[in-house]
């Protein structure tokens, strides 16, 4: 995995709460068995029409919005189905980060393991990122606060564990597999 | 007043610690058991493959296909290229060749014991009080009705599992949910949970397990558990749990995989202390009551935008998120929703499909048809519960009143295996979530027990089944 210690982005907005991952990657495009290409699915829905044509009125379709590797998503972002393929289609679409109010549980779980950033955000800063679509942050996993171009700071939190996995690029069963004496001991003790 | 009592989550927690948590590091938690299906673990095995590990454990790991298997017979594996897609098909032939490689038992085709993971792990008793059990699906929260700590994971975790038995976790908090109250007649459990939603919101239970507990919890079976169990997490709970009882003991006596003899009775010693202690403190608390609770349905695109049946659908607030979603699913605030024309029904999923469920849809099937030009798709939760019925003479019942009766499987709760409701449809299903094309693309779904779902059936339009009982 690629280390991540700061980056840079311009944002794009979807001001809507509760957004699940059936949104996010539906159903049809789980039949698979490898990660590569689910980028092509995400936000398929809102995305596309009935006939595949882009629809104009959807953010990611607006061409400002190329390029951009941070979202700006309503509360709850990622709730309903445990579906890794949901920040696999992020990562792949080329998102770095989620900026939203709050998380499922699953989801942030998920998105932690795959270098994706589900960082939660004060509601003031929320605010300020909606009503500036486009804006340009910086995210820095070093001082662990967020700094847009107009000044604004915020700081968020990240499990420590998966903020060190992350800055150094290891995975977290690495940590697992150095415990292995204590998982014998746990299963002889029956 | 003394505050170190354990909560029933925290007992069964704390029996399963590998390692504690730190400030630095997440808690390592052994697992009992894993359930796997095709749909998300594929990527898992290949990383596997790619980092050269085995499976640690086989025995613990119970697999089978649901998700995006096809709900029609399938006598070999021959027939799947027929009744299935490309996708689907090379799925399940992927989960064949790696439970094969990894020497893991598979309940495939030819298994009478397949069936959805979160029926056929309590039929074949290997969901048990006090395991912790997870799988990639995060319905596993279904098995917290037998005091099991039981959630959902993702595919990378699901891999983690298999390499190592343990998972990486932060100690959730804990909710507790006191019932009160007695069911009416026409009720079920889908209603309580619906009510439990729309009061705490589908975020309301983020970073928590919830315990359902309070006087009520002791009345309803265990398939009513595990309805509730099911829903926890479109609360956003990580987990569910109820403290197992006598009634939790019953049902597992003569299972398959339950503790034998001399094991069995020790086992029930064990079991019978994962209760939450009088002294424990929880993080969160709410109660409801359900005595006067009507049938629930929703209206929108989420499990909490829902209304007892004889309600109104409410105005739209200030909340984007509410107009956006009654448009979708053309449905007018102001108004009931009894009485709306509907074009499918779906009886069936890990919510309700289990034995219990069927019998309640058939008593109100019974003698009826189903209304003109309405579709219903009616789908055991495992081979073992179509067994079942058939011995009852359910399926007759389903099929004399004009509903389609299937294999078990996932089917139309998340239409990957085909059974899709068609874009623009309105179906009312006894599934668990009703997100913009859930059901399939354009599908719009309201969420409903197996009676509402019948009664409905047989009126064409969203019906209240205390009319037929
Ligand atoms: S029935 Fe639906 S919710 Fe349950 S495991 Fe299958 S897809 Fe998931």
């Amino acid at each position: 995995m690629e280390k991540i210690i700061e980056f840079c982005s311009k944002t794009v907005v979807l001001a809507v709460n509760d957004i699940d991952t059936d949104q996010i990657i539906p159903a049809r495009y789980l039949t698979v068995t490898t990660k590569d290409g689910l980028g092509d699915g995400l936000f398929a829905d809102w995305r596309f029409d009935e006939s595949g044509n882009k629809l104009e009125e959807f953010p990611l379709n607006n061409d400002k919005s190329l390029g951009c590797s941070i979202l700006v998503a309503g509360s709850n972002f990622g709730c309903g189905s445990s579906r890794e393929h949901a920040p696999w289609a992020l990562v792949d679409y080329g998102f770095k980060a989620i900026l939203s109010t709050s998380f499922a549980d699953i989801f942030k779980n998920n998105a932690l393991k795959n270098g994706l950033l589900p960082l939660s955000v004060s509601t003031d800063f929320h605010r300020m990122l909606n009503e500036n679509e486009g804006i340009e942050v910086t995210i820095s996993l070093e001082t662990m606060i967020i700094e847009s171009s107009n000044g604004m700071t915020e700081s968020f939190d990240l499990e420590p564990f998966s903020r060190y996995c992350l800055m150094n690029g290891v995975d977290q069963l690495g940590f697992i597999m150095k415990h292995e004496d204590q998982i014998n001991a746990f299963e002889n003790k029956g | 007043m003394n505050n170190s009592g354990k909560t029933l989550f925290e007992k069964v927690w704390d029996d399963h610690l590998v390692l504690q948590e730190t400030k630095d590091t997440p808690a390592i938690l052994y697992i009992d058991l894993h359930l796997i299906h095709e749909v998300t673990t594929p990527q898992a095995f290949q990383s596997l493959r790619d980092q050269g590990l085995s499976v640690r454990d086989p025995s613990k790991v119970l697999a089978t296909m649901d998700h995006s298997t096809p709900t029609l017979p399938v006598k070999s594996l021959k027939d799947l290229d027929i009744v299935a897609e490309k996708g689907p098909a090379d799925q399940i032939r992927d989960m064949i060749r790696n439970c094969d490689e990894f020497g893991i038992e598979l309940h495939g085709f030819d298994s009478d014991k397949r069936g959805i993971v979160h029926v056929i792990g309590p039929e074949l008793g290997a969901t048990q009080p006090g395991k912790t059990i997870v799988c990639g699906d995060s319905h596993t929260s279904t098995h917290g009705a037998f005091g099991a700590l039981a959630f959902g994971i993702g595919t990378t975790e699901v891999g983690h599992v298999l390499a190592s038995q343990c998972l990486l976790q932060r100690k959730p908090r804990t909710l507790a949910v006191n019932m009160t109250g007695t069911l009416r007649s026409g009720v079920s459990a889908k209603d309580i949970i619906l009510r439990i939603i729309q009061e705490i919101g589908v975020d309301g239970g983020v970073g928590h397990v919830i315990e359902y507990r309070g006087p009520t919890a002791s009345m309803l079976s265990l398939e009513e558990r595990m309805t509730i169990c099911n829903m926890s997490i479109e609360a956003g709970a990580r987990a569910g749990m109820f403290a197992p009882d006598d009634k939790t003991f019953n049902y597992l006596i003569d299972k398959p995989m339950s503790p034998k003899g001399l094991g069995w009775d020790k086992a029930i010693d064990k079991w019978s202390e994962l209760v939450s202690d009088d002294n424990c403190k929880f993080d969160k608390e709410v109660t409801i009551d359900v005595d006067h609770l009507s049938p629930m349905v929703t209206y929108g695109t989420n499990p909490g935008m829902a209304i007892q049946i004889d309600d109104i659908v409410p105005e739209s607030n200030s909340d984007l998120g509410h107009k956006k979603s009654l448009n979708y699913m053309q449905i007018e605030s102001g108004r009931p929703l009894l009485g709306k024309e509907i074009d499918v029904v779906f009886i069936g999923s890990c919510t309700n499909s289990r034995i219990s469920d069927l019998e309640d849809a058939a008593e109100i099937l019974k003698g009826q048809k189903v209304a003109n030009g309405i579709r219903v798709l009616v789908v055991p939760g495992s081979q073992a519960v179509k067994k079942e019925a058939e011995s009852l003479g359910l399926d007759k019942i389903f099929e004399s009143a004009g509903a389609e009766w299937r294999e078990s499987g996932c089917s139309m709760c998340l239409g990957m295996n085909g059974d899709t409701v068609g874009n623009g449809q309105l179906a009312v299903s006894t599934s668990n979530r009703n997100f913009e094309g859930r059901q399939g693309k354009g599908a719009r779904t309201i969420l409903a027990s197996p009676k509402t779902a019948a009664a409905s059936a047989i009126a064409g339009s969203v019906e209240d089944p205390r009319k037929y009982s």
